[in-house]
């Protein structure tokens, strides 16, 4: 890449915009995934009990709606990110290509 | 909680893959001929043998060879990466250990699953943007050629020999037992037919080998879950007090159990799992066959939803098994243990929902996991071999399309010859430990030098290099020294590094080292690859200057 072409895009409002929202989108996500698990991690290190504590009348734990909801987490926050980064975010990218005449 | 009780359960959670492998040596014999399995089998291996004829047609170049010339789309892709990432050996053990001690089995099931959104948010985009056909071409983008891909190269290589090696014995054992054959013809079967797919049909044979096999696991796993879900009246409370009441640990299935004592071991396992992942090599070749970042993200949720369904269902698979196969005489030998061992659960529960036929399917859907998962990990090990090593360092980038396709097929070969030698050497020897060091250092080594050559500017060639090293050198050790080497294979007393997973401590001397050479590193080499990072940063947020679809 040409220095001109660099500094034109490090310089451009849309580049701008677009590594500032899909940073802080990427390491929201990332920490509460990071909370999530090694909460639950450390639940199970330090405080089982509470995993085995009954949900209802039932022989249900607390401990498998906690696991299974870690699982569905990863999967929806994986999806939220899909969701904004392959609209909103590609669309900026899209416009920003246009601009510098790059190819795809 | 004895503590021998505890380093095996622990040891059980970082190798558990291939904890299948571990606990079937030895100890297994050989089965009936099962004609339906082999049938079932053989229509598999016609299947993948006609798309490998198919494949080699259209595989005429490296970029073919490597990436299956860009054309994957992300849904296949996040297919395939489930395909590569479900193992045989990870369906059998985390449905066996769920059926040996319930809810433990569930935690190490979500810790082989967190790592992907990991990846997702951090590394897909910008390793699709940067890189062409390995992740090492991402480290190496402003980093010293030689050096940088040395390093990597040898750590991938690591990953995938250890990878291999634990795959071929849990092979070998596991089609022993299932097909009645011998386990070094069944390990040459594995080397031959994995050879055969990579040599000829490179990424795109060995991307619909995946599919084909991601597909056929999920709809075994998927129906034998319903059968079990049928059974219990489709009331997951009802499955637990059935299980609960038959099992021998009654209450104690439904929490916490061997993990509870020691935390570091936890966490230590935790962050192998988690960024073991988002290191393996195989894994982050893949992101290289879609066009661009948009597919590659795609992959990725495709993969995760696929990945964490499939979780879901060892999860019931493993209960279920409690339930239909731990209370019935005819799958229990003398003592009242599983036959065949624990890691036979999914396996039997298949018998019993099904009979013989979906006993053979199971049977057949284990062998082609195997063959699958050895066929993805031979081509990232050709592919260090032949891009990285030959083509970058050797040939200092100077070597034509055809010379490094055919040297990446003689790659394969080799890879192959040693990985049947080698499946035979160990037959006998406790691989336990293996998929665990594989993770360690993919942890340790891989992960450290990829994530810092993208976010931080200030990484340097002698950072990468003194980091990385150190970070493999500890994970090695350490794995050596721990319970899993020192005692179970080495037979002493006492292991002289008390964890079974390094992953903590590895991980932290290579982030130290890495930037601890890097900030003292005052060389004019220094200042330039700093200089370079800008316009990496860039490609790798917008895509601009990224090797496309055709271009690669």
């Amino acid at each position: 890449m040409p220095t001109e072409l660099l500094e034109r895009i490090a310089r451009d409002p849309h580049y701008l915009e677009l590594t500032r929202k899909r940073s802080r989108l990427a390491w929201t996500l990332t920490a509460i995934m990071l909370a999530v698990y090694y909460g639950f991690i450390l639940l199970i290190a330090f405080a089982p009990d509470v995993l085995r504590q009954k949900v209802g009348e039932g022989a249900t734990t607390l401990g498998f709606p906690m696991g299974i909801g870690v699982i569905l987490t990863a999967i929806l926050l994986t999806g939220i990110y899909v969701w904004k980064a392959n609209g909103e975010y590609d669309r900026l990218t899209a416009r920003l290509h246009e601009k510098v005449g790059g190819q795809p | 909680m004895s503590l021998r009780k505890l380093l095996a359960a622990s040891a059980a959670a970082i190798a558990l893959p291939v904890h299948a492998a571990g606990a079937l040596e030895g100890t297994t014999t050989k089965a009936e001929i099962n004609p339906i399995a082999i049938a079932m089998f053989l229509a598999f291996v016609g299947l993948t043998l006609f798309i490998t004829k198919w494949a080699a047609g259209r595989t005429k170049s490296r970029a073919d060879f490597y990436a299956a010339g860009g054309g994957i789309t992300g849904f296949q892709n996040g297919l395939a990466i489930a395909g590569d990432y479900m193992s045989a050996a990870s369906f059998l053990g985390i449905s066996a250990l769920v059926f040996g001690s319930g809810f433990d089995g569930l935690i190490y099931s979500i810790g082989f699953l967190v790592g992907w959104p990991i990846i997702m948010f951090l590394i897909a985009e910008r390793l699709r943007n940067l890189g062409k056909f390995t992740f090492v071409d991402v480290a190496a983008y402003r980093l010293k050629q030689t050096p940088i891909r040395t390093l990597a190269a040898s750590s991938t290589l690591v990953v995938v020999a250890f990878y291999l090696i634990a795959q071929m014995v849990g092979a070998g054992q596991l089609i022993k037992l299932l097909f009645g054959l011998d386990y070094s013809t069944a390990v040459v079967i594995v080397g031959v037919l994995m050879v055969v797919y990579v040599m000829f049909g490179g990424m795109l044979a060995t991307t619909w080998v995946q599919i084909i096999k991601a597909v056929l696991l999920l709809g075994g796993a998927s129906f034998i879950a319903f059968m079990v879900m049928r059974h219990v009246g489709f009331s997951f409370d009802r499955m637990f007090t059935e299980a609960i009441s038959v099992h021998s640990k009654a209450e104690a299935i439904m929490g916490p159990g061997a993990l509870v004592k020691d935390p570091i071991s936890a966490i230590s396992l935790g962050l192998a799992l988690m960024f073991g992942t988002a290191g393996l090599p195989h894994i982050l070749m893949r992101f290289f066959t879609v066009k661009d970042a948009k597919e590659a993200r795609k992959s990725v949720f495709y993969a995760t939803g696929f990945i964490g369904y499939f979780y879901i269902l060892t999860f019931i698979i493993g209960f279920g098994a409690i339930i239909l196969v731990g209370s019935n005489s005819v799958y229990l030998d003398e003592k009242g243990g599983l036959l065949g061992g624990n890691n036979m659960a999914a396996v039997h529960l298949a018998h019993a929902v099904g009979g013989e036929v979906m006993l053979g399917f199971i049977s057949a859907v284990a062998f082609a996991t195997i063959l699958a998962v050895v066929a993805g990990l031979t081509l990232s090990g050709a592919a260090a071999v032949s891009h990285d090593l030959y083509a970058n360092v050797f040939a200092r980038g100077k070597v034509d399309d055809t010379k490094e396709l055919k040297v990446s097929r003689m790659a394969t070969l080799a890879l192959g010859v040693v990985a049947i030698l080698l499946g035979i050497v160990f037959e006998k020897q406790n691989v336990a430990f293996m998929v665990g060091l594989a993770f360690a250092v993919a942890a340790s080594t891989n992960f450290p030098i990829l994530i810092l050559s993208m976010f931080w500017k200030g990484l340097t060639t002698r950072g990468a290099v003194v980091g990385g090293g150190l970070g493999l050198a500890t994970a090695v050790t350490l794995t050596v020294l721990g319970p899993a080497v020192w005692v179970k294979v080495f037979g002493y007393e006492t292991p002289i590094f008390p964890y079974d997973a390094p992953g903590l401590f590895s991980m932290t001397v290579a982030f130290l080292g890495c930037w601890l050479f890097s900030i003292t590193d005052s060389s004019a080499q220094a200042s330039r690859e700093a200089a370079l990072f800008e316009a990496q940063l860039v490609r790798s947020q917008t895509g601009i200057g990224a090797s496309g679809a055709a271009s690669h």
